[in-house]
């Protein structure tokens, strides 16, 4: 009895809701197509000629250059110039804050290894070669072909205006296995780089300003590989 | 640990967790000793609030001693404290800026995406809250781990009974906060809704910034009795019309400023109401903000409108044309409870604000499902429910609230079984 009242009852909420957005969404587009731009005017706006705006390219609404796709982000953190670039540069950090680098290290001077982790329990290895750095300011990188992806980025510092520390910047582009499908599937399992970048950005200003990622855990061990090693005092 | 946890809409139990560990260096646990139900916990109960997980331990409103320190925390074992329910880590930009509770580095990066999706930037970390928060394990509990411990929880002297300081955590620094954001000058009159916690510390608050006239509005004749026992006046809405009754009491002009201590479940068949509590209902992420359009269309001219109340999703019906043409001023936002503690400790000690008196109930944290059902559901009688995770199951003591007033007894729900079964 009761089960088919509640059963009920949410069909009905769900009728309701939809009844709700749906009528709403017709409604919207009835009054579109009614009082919307009429063609001559979509077309004025198609001719007009473009302003090149001040945003970055990788905000673009359609930000994929030929087969590369291209994403980037910035965060403020308060830390020294210097410092987060030292942090930055020496390579075995980057899997303390990145949750899809496994491993990584300068395997030879001028190239860096990293292990990635890839949907499906999968790892792709990279090896790039460090096309620029400049101490403070940035670290460039393009993948060699003994890589299992075609990658580059870059990473840049500057300082945050009023004193607010430094600015990072990340830009990573890359040739997604399989193009935009291969793109769709990873970021379903979070391990899209876009999708990572602002995680992984997050967890490093985390780590350089508080000295510690933060996590909701209640127990050692838990925390997953962000925690550090702590014994009781 | 025992511990309140979440298992459903109206469903709360006391059930049995591991206790929790140094996890971080600038960690602490604390042992409890004193934990309130808050009205935002409502909100949660009534599942309202996105993102609150079956098995999630609540409570934001706690107290103890500090039984075990990470080697980054300032905390000293033994040492008695109040946590702000606010996760703050101190070093961030909105830190260093006083705006705890927009702190960047609480909330785990990975569970950040809901909130920054929703509302464009993520919320920090919140203890006993929503996911969206963190999902961080409350304090209605025996034991909590307490991060940034060397920036959040206050050290209390020991004269100062639990009582006395438990508000600091949330609703005594919201309504101090409220009241501040509403700017008290001199000869104003500020109108609140809501005669819950928060809401009266409001009231409390804004009589000691030396409001003129303060107004409180609400509809249990108990609540606007402890309002009016705090010198204020007050409105039944049931009985009155509000925004005629504000007019005349403010000789034609209106409240110089408005707080809505009411939030997202507000009650009323008046300001579109119904719509929202219908949208509410089914599930689509409405806020009812009944309170808020009135607040907005009672203040005056150039007035400034406060807002402690909790909102969470959208609303529609929002009287931006009242706003602008009125020229209004609102601020609003979880409280920045470490901006004020320190200030709100001196003021009990030197005895100038009452925080106990809003206490109805005080009772073991086994019983703590029976505190809320009655704090949703006989709202004019339990005005507030401190729990406590020592007491003996069953132990149960009248507080101020009920000892110093004509109203303060009433039926209550005794039934351990959800309401809803």
């Amino acid at each position: 009895m009761d089960r088919t009242r509640s059963s009920r009852l949410s069909e009905q909420k769900l009728v309701a809701a939809a009844a709700t957005l749906g009528l709403g969404a017709l409604a919207g587009l009835a009054a579109y197509s009614y009082l919307g731009p009429s063609a001559s005017q979509a077309q004025r706006h198609a001719k007009t000629p473009r302003l090149t705006d001040d945003a970055p390219g990788r905000t673009a609404r359609q930000a994929r250059f030929g087969d590369y796709a291209v994403t980037g982000r910035s965060v403020t953190i308060n830390r020294p110039r210097q410092e987060i670039y030292a942090f930055w540069r020496d390579f075995s950090n980057l899997s303390k804050f990145m949750e899809n680098i496994e491993d990584a290290g300068e395997s030879e001077p001028g190239f860096s290894s990293w292990t990635i982790r890839a949907p499906l329990g999968q790892t792709v290895k990279v090896k790039s070669r460090i096309v620029s750095d400049r101490p403070g300011e940035q670290i460039a990188w393009r993948s060699t072909e003994e890589s299992q992806i075609d990658t580059e980025g870059k990473v840049m510092f500057r300082d945050a205006p009023g004193g607010r520390g430094t600015i990072v910047e990340t830009i990573i582009s890359y040739k997604p296995p399989l193009g935009a499908v291969g793109q769709a599937v990873a970021k379903l399992f979070s391990a899209e780089p876009s999708v990572q970048a602002r995680r992984d950005l997050k967890r490093l200003k985390m780590l350089l300003e508080t000295g510690e990622i933060a996590t909701n855990r209640n127990r050692r061990g838990e925390g997953g590989k962000y925690q550090q090693q702590m014994s009781p005092v | 640990m025992r511990a309140l946890t979440y298992h459903g809409k109206h469903d709360v139990r006391v059930d049995t967790h591991p206790d929790p560990q140094i996890v971080n260096p600038r960690d602490a646990i604390i042992e409890i000793t004193s934990t309130a139900i808050c009205g935002s916990d409502l909100h949660l109960y009534d599942g309202v609030i996105p993102g609150v997980l079956k098995g999630d331990i609540l409570g934001h409103e706690f107290m103890g001693r500090v039984v075990e320190v990470g080697p980054s925390s300032t905390l000293q074992v033994g040492q008695r404290v109040i946590v702000p329910f606010t996760i703050s880590c101190g070093q961030c930009f909105h830190c260093r800026n006083q705006e705890f509770s927009h702190c960047d580095n609480s909330n785990p990066a990975e569970k950040q995406d809901v909130s920054e999706t929703l509302y464009g930037h993520p919320m920090s970390g919140l203890f006993g809250y929503s996911h969206m928060t963190g999902g961080y394990p409350g304090g209605q509990a025996e034991f909590v781990r307490v991060p940034f411990s060397d920036v959040g929880p206050l050290v209390i002297p020991d004269h100062l009974e639990d009582e006395k300081v438990l508000f600091l955590t949330d609703i005594l620094a919201t309504g101090w906060m409220a009241a501040d954001q509403a700017t008290v000058e001199n000869g104003d009159t500020i109108a609140v809704w809501g005669a819950g916690p928060v809401g009266l510390f409001a009231a409390q608050s804004a009589r000691v910034m030396g409001a003129e006239q303060v107004i409180v509005i609400d509809h249990y004749p108990h609540r606007l009795e402890l309002a009016r026992k705090l010198g204020c006046k007050v409105i039944d809405y049931q009985q009155t019309n509000v925004l005629e009754a504000l007019m005349e009491m403010t000789g034609g002009q209106g409240p110089d400023a408005v707080i809505d201590a009411v939030g997202m479940e507000s009650h009323g068949f008046e300001n579109f109401n119904p719509v929202d509590t219908l949208k509410q209902k089914i599930g689509i992420g409405a806020d009812r903000i009944g309170a808020l359009r009135q607040a907005i269309l009672s203040v005056r001219k150039g007035g400034r409108v406060s807002i402690p109340g909790v909102y969470g999703g959208m609303s529609d019906k929002f009287p931006t044309g009242a706003m602008m043409e009125k020229g209004l001023t609102l601020r609003m936002g979880q409280t920045h409870v470490q901006r004020y503690h320190r200030d709100l400790l001196r003021r009990i000690e030197e005895g100038e604000i009452d925080t106990t008196f809003l206490i109805s109930d005080v009772m073991s944290l086994e019983d703590a499902a029976t505190g809320y059902k009655n704090f949703a559901y006989n709202q004019n009688e339990w005005t507030k429910v401190v729990l406590k995770p020592k007491w003996e199951k069953g132990r149960r003591e009248a507080g101020r609230a009920r000892t110093e007033t004509s109203l303060g007894t009433g039926t209550e729900v005794r039934t351990e079984a959800p309401v809803h079964a």
